[in-house]
C-alpha cells in the first residue's frame, strides 16, 4: 500500500500507559533494592579486615599477585551501587536496559556475597572459575541434548536418564576396555535411549513427558540395582580410569584464562567443540533448516517434502548422543566409580539452561556456566566454613535454578510445535 | 503442461469428500474453482497436489498417468500450490522458507542463503512481486506473506499453481495487486487454479470456471456468459439474494461505552490509541479499515483478552473494563472471534463440546458439577441444523470440518445464546455466498430483536450492507464516522479513510 499520510501525532494528550515493561522494570527494582539493604545491613556489619582473592599458583608460568580488598568498605560500595540501579528503575526512562542493570545487579550481589565470606581469609578466584567450567559440563550437555531435541519440538524430560545411563556404562565399558572405550559405549548408550524416545514419541505418539519419565524410572532403577548387586561384590568392574587435564601449549599458561579454559579434561574441551558444530548444524546448514522448520512448523515441512519423523528420529538420536557423552563426565570425567542416582538432576537443570539459553547451543552453554558457577560455589563456601548450614550451600544451583527460570527468562520462545506430535493427513 | 484429474475420489471415513471428479487443468489459463464450503475443494487440491492420495481415479500430467507419494514427487512434477492457511515459518526470513526443501548447499552441508536470496530476488523481478529477501515472515503484512507463498512455488520451478482461496485474507488493495500478478503468470504460460467464494472476483480473473458441490462438478462455464446470480445458484442449489433487506430500527439506550481506550500490542506498541465508541441496542455499528491497524486489539480488549491501558468500558452501565472473560459472556456478550482455529474452537473436540464451551456450565447444560451431555448433543444437533453446518455428526472433531463450517460453527454456538451485544470480527470471512447470506440475515435478525452488534470486517461491502453506522479505523484512531441514517455513505470515501487520507 502506498499510503504517504503521516501518523498521528497526540503527544500532547497521550496518557501515562502502564506498559508491560515498566511492570518488569518495576519488579527488577524492588529486586535490587532487596539485595542493596542485603549487603548493606546483613554482609557489611559482619565483614572485618581483608579480603584476599588469589588468582594463580606460585607454580604457575606468570604468577600474579594476590588481589586484597578492605571487605566492609568494599561491600558498602556494592550496597550503594545496588541502590543507584535500583531507584533508577522507578525513574524515568527506567525501563530501558533494564535486564542489563538487573544482571549487571545479581553480578555485584554475588561478588559481595564472595567478599563476605572470604573477609579475613584467603580464597583462590581462578580455582573457583575452573571448577565453575568443569561442573557446568554435564549440564551443559545436558542442555546441548535438549536443544537439538526441541529444535524439533521433541521435548526430552529423558536427558536425566540419559546422563545417568552414559554415566553408568561409562564406568563399565571404561572399567573392562579402558577410558576411550567407555567413552563410545556412553555415547552410544545415549544414542540408543534417544532412538527409543524418538520411537516411542514419533512412531508410537505416546505422550512425551511419560515417555520420558519411563526411560527416567527404568534407567535408574536398572542401574542402581546393578550398582548395588553386582558392583559390590565384583568390585573391578566398577573402577574405570578418568581422563586427566590435558593443558594446551602456551594457552594453558596465560594467567586466569590458562588453567580456567586450557587445562581441562576432553569433556570441556568436547563439550565446547559440540557447542561450535551444533550452532553450525543448526544454523548454517541445509539439515539444520529443515530441523529448525520441523520444530516451528511441520505441516510446513511436510509439504515442502521434508521427511518430518525422519528429522525428529536423526536429531533425537544426536541428542541422545549428546547426553551419553556428558553422562560419562560423572565417571570418566571425575571419580572413575559409578554410585546410584549420581547425575542428581543435572539432566533437569540442563533443560532450565536450554530455556535460559534460548534454545540456542551458546546460549545453554552460557547459562550452564551460571549454573556450575553456583554448584562451585557452594562447594568452595563449605570450605571457607561460611556460617551457613551445608544443606542450604547443597541447594544453590537448585534456587539458582528457579530464580533464573522464573525470574529471569522473559518471554523466551520455545520451538513453536514444541512436545506436539505430528500426524500426516 | 497439461494436466487431467480423471475420476478422482476421496473419502474420509463416510463422508465422500470428493466423488469421482474430472478436471482439466490447462497452461497459460485460469481455471477458477468454486463452490459452497465443505464441497471438497481444497481436497481435490491436496490430492492434486499429493498430500492426500486419492481412493480412485488418476492423475495425468501430459497424459501420462502419474502417482504422487507425497507432496515431494508433486513438486517434482511441477505442481506447487498455496495452501488456504498458510505453510509458513513464521520465525524465518523470506528466503528461508523458500528455499526449505530444496536448499542450495555448498561444502559441508552449508546453506548458501545468498544464492537463494539473489534467486528470490530474479523471481521478484520477473513477475512484479516487491518482496524483501530477508524479511521475517512474522513481521510481515499477510498480503506479503502470501506473495512469499507464491515465490516458494515458483522457486520450485511449477508450472501448476495452486491457490486455495488466495484473496479471503487481503485487503482491496492488496487483490489488485494479486491479480496482476495472476497476471504475469498466466502470460508467462503458467496453470494456474484459483480457489474463491467471491464471486466478482472469480468473473473477473478467470478463463474457465468449474463449479463443485458435495464432491462433485455440477457445472462449467465460460465466464464471459455467467453472472453472479446465475454462478451463485449452481454453487448453492437455489437462488441467492445479494442484498439483505434491512428494516429502519429506533436504536434503543447505549449498550456499550468505551472511552478514550488505549491497548497495547504484546510488543508495547500502541494499538488502539484513546478510542471513544459507543453502541446502542437495535443498532450495528460497523468498523472498517485496513487489517493491522488495531480493530484485533480493540476487540479482544472488549471481550477481555487483553487488557486495557487506559481508558474504561462500560456495558448496560456496569464497568467492565476489568472484568472476566466469563463473567462477560454471562453478562450477554457473544463474540465470533476473528481467527476461528486461535480463539474460536478446539480441533481435537467434538463439535458438542465446542458448542457449549463458553456455557456448559449454564444451568441448561450442567445440574451441578455434572454436565448433561444428551441435552447439549440434542441441542447441538438442532444448531448444526439451523446454521446449515455440514458435518457428519455433532461426535466429529472440529478439526475435521472445512474451514467455511468451522467458521458456521463459531456463529451458531454465539448467536443461539442469549446475547444483547453481539462483537463480531470478520463473521463471514472464508464463507460461501449461501452462508453469508444467512449469517447477515440472522445478524439483521438479532438487531431487530434489540440487540447491540459491533461488526469488524475487512470487507466494505459487508459493513456497506449492515451497519447502521460506520467507523473507520486507521493506525489505532477512529478517523471517520459515517451514519447511514443521514444519508447514503460514500463508498469511496470509506475507502480514502481507510487509507488514512482523511486525516
Ligand atoms: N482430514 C479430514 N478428516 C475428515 N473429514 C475431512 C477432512 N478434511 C476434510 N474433510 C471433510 O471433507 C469435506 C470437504 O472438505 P474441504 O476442506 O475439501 O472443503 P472446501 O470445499 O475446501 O470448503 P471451504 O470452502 O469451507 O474451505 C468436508 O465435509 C470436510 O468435513
Ligand atoms: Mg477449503
Amino acid at each position: 500500500m502506498s499510503m504517504t499520510t503521516e501518523e498521528p501525532t497526540s503527544e500532547t494528550a497521550a496518557p501515562r500507559i502502564d506498559t508491560g515493561r515498566n511492570r518488569q522494570a518495576r519488579t527488577n527494582g524492588v529486586i535490587l533494592l532487596a539485595l542493596a539493604a542485603l549487603a548493606a545491613l546483613v554482609f557489611a556489619p559482619d565483614s572485618s579486615g581483608i579480603a584476599t582473592f588469589r588468582l594463580s599458583r606460585p607454580t604457575d608460568a606468570i604468577p600474579l599477585s594476590d588481589l586484597a580488598v578492605p571487605a566492609e568498605l568494599s561491600i558498602q560500595i556494592a550496597a550503594a551501587l545496588l541502590a543507584f540501579l535500583g531507584v533508577r528503575q522507578f525513574l524515568r526512562g527506567g525501563a530501558r536496559w533494564t535486564s542489563v542493570s538487573l544482571g549487571l545487579g545479581l553480578l555485584i550481589a554475588v561478588a559481595a556475597f564472595l567478599v563476605w565470606a572470604t573477609a579475613g581469609k584467603a580464597f583462590s578466584l581462578t580455582g573457583m572459575l575452573q571448577a565453575t567450567l568443569v561442573r557446568a559440563m554435564p549440564i551443559a550437555l545436558g542442555g546441548l541434548a535438549g536443544v537439538l531435541c526441541e529444535r524439533v519440538a521433541v521435548i526430552n524430560i529423558a536427558i536425566e536418564g540419559m546422563l545417568l545411563a552414559g554415566a553408568f556404562t561409562g564406568a563399565l565399558v571404561g572399567s573392562l576396555l579402558g577410558g576411550i572405550g567407555g567413552l563410545a559405549a556412553a555415547v552410544g548408550i545415549g544414542g540408543l535411549f534417544g532412538f527409543i524416545l524418538a520411537a516411542l514419541v514419533v512412531t508410537y505418539r505416546m505422550d512425551q513427558i511419560i515417555a520420558g519419565v519411563v526411560i527416567n524410572l527404568f534407567v535408574l532403577g536398572l542401574t542402581s540395582y546393578v550398582s548395588s548387586q553386582i558392583f559390590q561384590e565384583h568390585r573391578f568392574l566398577n573402577n574405570a580410569p578418568v581422563f586427566r587435564a590435558i593443558k594446551i601449549p602456551i594457552l594453558g599458561d596465560i594467567p586466569v584464562i590458562g588453567p580456567v579454559f586450557f587445562q581441562q579434561n576432553i569433556f570441556v574441551y568436547g563439550a565446547i567443540v559440540m557447542v561450535v558444530v551444533a550452532t553450525y548444524y543448526l544454523f548454517h546448514t541445509r539439515m539444520g533448516l529443515r530441523a529448525r522448520a520441523v520444530g516451528e512448523h511441520p505441516r510446513a515441512a511436510d509439504t515442502l517434502g521434508v521427511n518430518v519423523y525422519r528429522t525428529r528420529y536423526i536429531n533425537v538420536t544426536l541428542g541422545g548422543m549428546v547426553a551419553g557423552f556428558g553422562g560419562a563426565w560423572f565417571t570418566l570425567g571425575s571419580v572413575g566409580r559409578f554410585d546410584e542416582g549420581m547425575t542428581g538432576g543435572r539432566g533437569f537443570i540442563g533443560l532450565a539452561a536450554m530455556i535460559f539459553g534460548r534454545w540456542h547451543p551458546v546460549g545453554a552453554f552460557c547459562a550452564a556456566l551460571v549454573f556450575g558457577f553456583a554448584d562451585s560455589l557452594q562447594q568452595k563456601l563449605a570450605l571457607l566454613g561460611v556460617p551457613i548450614p551445608s544443606e542450604f550451600l547443597a541447594m544453590a544451583p537448585y534456587v539458582a535454578t528457579i530464580i533464573v527460570v522464573a525470574g529471569l527468562v522473559g518471554r523466551a520462545r520455545p520451538p513453536a510445535a514444541d512436545g506436539k506430535p505430528y500426524v500426516k493427513e | 503442461m497439461q494436466v487431467e484429474l480423471r475420476g478422482i475420489t476421496k473419502r474420509f471415513g463416510e463422508i465422500v469428500a470428493n466423488d469421482s471428479i474430472d478436471l482439466t487443468i490447462r497452461e497459460g489459463e485460469v481455471l477458477g474453482l468454486l463452490g459452497e464450503n465443505g464441497a471438497g475443494k481444497s481436497t481435490l487440491m491436496n490430492v492434486l497436489c499429493g498430500l492426500y492420495s486419492p481412493d480412485a481415479g488418476e492423475i495425468l500430467i501430459n497424459g501420462e498417468p502419474t502417482v504422487f507419494r507425497g507432496p515431494a514427487d508433486a513438486i517434482q512434477a511441477g505442481i506447487g500450490m498455496v495452501h488456504q492457511h498458510f505453510m509458513l515459518v513464521p520465525v524465518f526470513s523470506v528466503t528461508e522458507n523458500v528455499v526449505l526443501g530444496v536448499e542450495p548447499t555448498g561444502l559441508l552441508d552449508h546453506l548458501d542463503l545468498e544464492k537463494g536470496r539473489r534467486e528470490v530476488r530474479e523471481i521478484n523481478e520477473a513477475y512484479g512481486l516487491h518482496v524483501d529477501p530477508d524479511g521475517l515472515i512474522e513481521t510481515l503484512p499477510v498480503g506479503v506473506q502470501q506473495r512469499v507463498e507464491i515465490i516458494k512455488v515458483l522457486f520450485r520451478s511449477a508450472d501448476v499453481l495452486i491457490l486455495d482461496e488466495p484473496t479471503a485474507v487481503l485487503t482491496p488493495q492488496e487483490v489488485e495487486e494479486f491479480f496482476q500478478i495472476i497476471d504475469y503468470l498466466r502470460d508467462a504460460g503458467k496453470a494456474l487454479v484459483f480457489i474463491t467464494h467471491k464471486l466478482n472476483e472469480i468473473l473477473e480473473i478467470s478463463d474457465r470456471i468449474s463449479v463443485l458441490r458435495r464432491g462433485k462438478i455440477v457445472g462449467e462455464g465460460d465466464p464471459a456468459e455467467l453472472t453472479r446470480p446465475k454462478l451463485a445458484e449452481m454453487m448453492v442449489g437455489r437462488p441467492v439474494t445479494f442484498d439483505v433487506a434491512k428494516a429502519p430500527v429506533d436504536p434503543g439506550p447505549v449498550l456499550l461505552d468505551v472511552q478514550d481506550l488505549t491497548v497495547l500490542r504484546d510488543n508495547d506498541e500502541i494499538a488502539v490509541d484513546q478510542v471513544s465508541l459507543n453502541v446502542r441496542s437495535g443498532e450495528i455499528v460497523g468498523i472498517a479499515g485496513v487489517q493491522g491497524n488495531g480493530q484485533s486489539a480493540l476487540i479482544e480488549t472488549l471481550t477481555g483478552l487483553r487488557r486495557a491501558a487506559h481508558g474504561t468500558v462500560r456495558f448496560d452501565g456496569h464497568d467492565i473494563t476489568r472484568v472476566s472473560v466469563r463473567k462477560r459472556h454471562t453478562m450477554g456478550i457473544a463474540h465470533i472471534p476473528e481467527d476461528r482455529q486461535r480463539a474460536g474452537l478446539i480441533g481435537k473436540f467434538s463439535v458438542a463440546e465446542n458448542m457449549v464451551l463458553n456455557n456448559y456450565y449454564s444451568s441448561r447444560f450442567s445440574s451441578g458439577p455434572q454436565v448433561n451431555w444428551s441435552t447439549v448433543h440434542k441441542s447441538t444437533a438442532r444448531a448444526v441444523q439451523d446454521f446449515d453446518v455440514r458435518t457428519p455428526s455433532v461426535f466429529e472433531p472440529v478439526a475435521h470440518l472445512s474451514g467455511g463450517n468451522q467458521q458456521k460453527l463459531v456463529v451458531a454456538r454465539e448467536l443461539s445464546r442469549e446475547a444483547r451485544l453481539i462483537i463480531a470480527g470478520q463473521p463471514t470471512r472464508g464463507l460461501d455466498v449461501g452462508s453469508i447470506e444467512y449469517i447477515h440475515e440472522r445478524l439483521i435478525e438479532s438487531r431487530e430483536q434489540g440487540c447491540g452488534v459491533l461488526l469488524i470486517s475487512s470487507e466494505l461491502d459487508e459493513i456497506m450492507a449492515l451497519a447502521d453506522r460506520i467507523l473507520v479505523m486507521f493506525k489505532g484512531h477512529v478517523v471517520a464516522e459515517y451514519d447511514t441514517a443521514e444519508g447514503p455513505v460514500n463508498k469511496s470515501s470509506i475507502g480514502l479513510a481507510m487509507a488514512g487520507a482523511a486525516l
